[in-house]
Parts: structure tokens; sequence; C-alpha cells
């Protein structure tokens, strides 16, 4: 297993060890808002579990992803919609 | 995308601890066993294995699952139970059927959330959610936090955030001292609880556990920079990097209800057994009430003994249960929430995130369902996960109406592509008319 996986965090390098949530990531690259909400409103993670959907991100080209029940991957896409 | 059809003599639904319990002891009857869980890892929240694998309790049981012969399906979202004994879950590579004799759910539970001004900015979070998140790389070091509203989770999430970092200024209770002084004293008949708590207490010497105190406004321009809390006759103000702010826990029940299990005032109504009203469906862990790990550990281990038939076994274990059954009730007196936590919303805050529903908006409803229909509250992404609970602590408005898919998910796995049969049963009311 690798050390260390590279991933793209809105086209940002971030690297990260295995085992690391994509939200985690996206934290670690400077993201606040991952999402904006139906009125336009940045929001971000909530419940940390899967339960809410407000860490929703682009994952390698899948929209509406959970980014807190996704682990990062060697050479991911990571686009937030904030 | 490929559909798998499984025929197995259990289903457990959840990898956490009550889940894992069961699995193990229906394997250990030799009974074919599979566990769907919607998370990568197992342990479910409360164990997380990707973060401490091998560590004590969690570790035992995990080792144990893994040794045992059942089938584990992570990253397995259970979504709908479209005939008699199958259930479709949603996997990355396509929808798992699952033909089931006995079905166990251990589908865990949430926190409660409720609603006050600047509660949706980013960084205003779950205590656990935030600690989970922690666990698997949030950055955190350094970082001011705020823990606030209730239950024991409060302890533990604001303990592990310190020792990955955090700058805790405060953990705020907004239970009165009284009852959780009671509920303290009350743990002496769980010895290893109340280690438990005294360790936390120890590691958290210099962080204020102040009880009787509630948040009341979060502010920030892009993300959360300070909270306002107050004790009812006087407010202060603590910057913050993160709010962390749950009350209590919920249970998952939203399973149980479409498959049609008997509730009662929010939990899964279960039998000695940890049978439900539904044949061949048991229940066991925080969905039949909110009580912890351990006693989760022992429901589940009582649920996987009688879904094997091995009701003798089972029944040497209601005495442990019983004793957990007291910490439960303890936990519910202990931390019930202040009618003053009801006030907090302003008109303009909103309720329903995933449809930003206001609370002047849901004022002038009459139920959930008028809501559904005038707002479009609880109709969002979450399916009211978030919001339900604080409608019906705001409201005394219940969720009767779960419908599948409980989750959204992928067009394909609705059409069944490659599975005739998956796509002829899921033919169920759409909620079009809600």
């Amino acid at each position: 297993m690798r050390d260390q996986l590279n991933i793209l965090v809105n086209g940002k390098p971030v690297t990260v060890p295995p085992g690391t949530l994509v939200a985690a990531a996206v934290a670690q690259a400077g993201v606040s808002s991952f999402h904006t909400s139906v009125h336009h409103e940045p929001r971000g993670p909530l419940c940390g579990m899967g339960v809410c959907f407000e860490c929703c991100v682009t994952i390698n080209g899948q929209a509406y992803s959970r980014s807190c029940l996704t682990l990062c991957e060697e050479g991911m896409e990571v686009q937030t919609n904030g | 995308m490929a559909n798998r059809r499984l025929q197995l003599e259990v289903t457990v639904v959840g990898a956490g601890p009550a889940g894992i319990a069961a699995a193990c002891m229906a394997a250990d009857q030799g009974r074919k066993v599979a566990v769907v869980d919607n998370s990568p890892w197992l342990g479910g929240q409360i164990w997380r294995a990707s973060a401490h694998p091998g560590r004590g309790l969690a570790g035992h049981w995990i080792n144990r699952l893994r040794q045992s012969g059942v089938s584990v399906f992570s990253n397995a979202t259970a979504f709908a139970a479209p005939a008699p004994h199958v259930l479709l879950a949603e996997t990355p590579d396509g929808v798992l059927e699952l033909n089931w004799n006995k079905l166990i759910l251990a589908t865990g539970g949430r926190e409660r959330f409720l609603p006050f001004p600047g509660w949706t900015l980013p960084g205003v979070m779950g205590p656990g959610g935030l600690y989970a998140m922690v666990k698997s790389g949030w950055p955190i070091a350094g970082k001011r936090v705020v823990v606030a509203g209730s239950g024991p989770l409060l302890l533990a999430a604001a303990d592990g955030l310190k020792q990955a970092g955090a700058r805790v200024s405060l953990v705020a209770e907004q239970a009165d001292w009284g009852r959780v002084v009671r509920f303290g004293i009350n743990l002496w008949q769980h010895p290893g609880k109340l280690l438990q708590g005294a360790g936390v207490k120890a590691r958290l010497l210099g962080v204020p556990y102040r009880c009787g105190c509630w948040p009341v406004k979060a502010e920030g321009a892009a993300q959360v920079e300070r909270v306002t809390l107050t004790n009812g006759s006087r407010s202060w103000t603590e910057d913050c990097d993160y709010l962390a702010c749950g009350f209590h826990l919920v249970p998952n029940t939203e399973l149980a209800c479409l498959l049609g299990c008997a509730m009662a005032e929010g939990f899964v109504q279960v039998n000695e057994f940890q049978a439900t009203s539904v044949p061949d469906v048991f229940c066991a862990g925080e969905p039949t009430g909110i009580g912890g790990a351990d006693r989760a550990l022992v429901e589940g281990q009582v649920a996987g003994l009688a879904a094997a038939g091995a009701w003798d076994q089972a029944q040497t274990l209601f005495g442990r249960r019983a004793a957990w059954q007291s910490f439960r009730a303890g936990l519910d007196q202990a931390f019930a929430l202040r009618p003053e936590l009801r006030e907090l919303a302003a008109p303009d805050t909103v309720v329903c995130r995933c449809e930003d529903v206001r609370f002047a908006d849901l004022k002038r409803c009459e139920s959930l369902r008028d809501a559904r229909l005038h707002t479009r509250c609880g109709m969002g992404s979450c399916q009211g996960r978030t919001c339900s609970a604080a409608v019906r602590f705001l409201f005394g408005w219940e969720n009767d109406s779960i419908r599948p898919p409980l989750f959204p998910v992928r067009l394909a796995s609705l059409t069944g592509e490659s599975s005739p049969s998956v796509n002829h049963n899921l033919e169920t009311p759409q909620p079009s008319n809600k």
C-alpha cells in the first residue's frame, strides 16, 4: 500500500495518507463550502456520517457523492460546488 | 452495472457493535450470514475500524467478524424492500439483491440537530461527526472548538478532539447540573462506564464543562467564527473555528418503518428476543433505544442467537441486557431537552437544510404532511433525516411516511438493469402525492 496518495481538489494538489476521507482532503485544501443550498447558501459537512448530504461533491465526475463516506484514492479528482 | 442475487439465512443491516455481534452469533450457529453497511469501514460510527484497528473491544469484535465466515459488504446502502424477504442494497458495482430468511436491523443512530440562527454555516457540525472525520484526516490541530448541545457524546468528542490537537475552549451541556450529576452517581452500577467517564474528565482538565447552557446564535462570514451561548439569564460570545453542536442521538428507523415494524415513541418495538412486530425481522441497538455500544453489543448478540433459533443461549444474555436498559433510561432522563431550545429558531432560520425551508414557513403548517405539501420540508436529498428530529421536537410532528428509495440512488439501481425482477418489484407508490 502507498504511504501517501495524491489527489486534486478543485485542481489543487493535496497529499494525504491512506484512510483519509475525501471530506477531510477538501478541508485540508482550505475549502469550507462544499456545495451551495437550493437558495445558494454555502454549506459544509454537518453529520459526518452519511446522513445529511451536506458534504456532497463531485468525485471523478460522479456528481452528488458523499465525501464523508468516500476514502481518497490515488489520482482522484474532486470538485466542490460551493 | 452488475447486479448480484444472494440467498441468505440471516441478513444484517449495519456493521456497528449491534450488527457485528448479531452476525457473529448467527454465524457461530452455522447460519449463512451477510452484513451490509453503507460506510467503507467496519464498526459503525463508534468504532470506525480504519482509524484504530485491533484496539480493545472494537478490535476483538471486528476480528471475530472477519474470522466468522460472514459475507461483509461495505459501501452497500440498503434502499428498498420490494417484496417480502427481499432487500436491495446499492453498491459502487451495482445492486445487491439479498434474499433473507431472517433480517436483523442494526442501523444505529445519528446526532440530533436543532435549528438556531447560524447553524447552517460551514464549520457548525455534530460533535460525533466532527470527531469521526478527525479520525479520518480532517485537520483540527490548533483549531478553536466549542462543543455544545447534549449527551455523553459531547465529552467523548471533546476528549478526542483535544487529543487530536484541537483547542477546545468549552463544553456546553444544555441539561442542568443536577440531572447530569444524578446520572453520574447512578453510573456506579456500570463501573466500566464510570472509569471511562473519569478518564475522559481527567484528560479534559482545563476545559470547562458547563451544564445548563446552550448555543443561541452562530455567526461568521464564509464559515462560523463565533458562537453566542446563554445559561438562561446571561449570554456571552466565544470565538471559534468550529462549533461542534448536537443534541444527543436519535435512532435510524427508516428501514424498520419501511418494513412496517411497529414503533413506540420513535423507537422500534421489540420483544425479549429482539423480534419486531414483523415476522422474521429483528432489531438491535440504538433503533430500539439510545443506550450506547455496550447495550448494542448485548442486544445484537441476543438478536443473532434468536435469528438462528438458539433461544436458550439467547436467554442467558437477558440479565446483562437488563442492566443496560437501566443505563438507557438514565440517559433519557439526564439529557432530556429543555423547552427553551424550542425558542432558538428565528423566523428566517432554515429548519430543513436540503430545501431551505424556514421556521416561519413551517409555523403556518399543521403537520409534517401539510409541511411537505406546502414547503417541501423533509423532501430533499436527506429525506428528512436531519429535520425530522427537529420538527418532532419543535412542533410534535411525527414522520409517518417512509417510502423507497430510502436513500438517493442511481437511476440504474432503480430500473434494475440486467435484473428484470428487481425492475418489476420496484413499482411502488411514488412520492408525487405527498
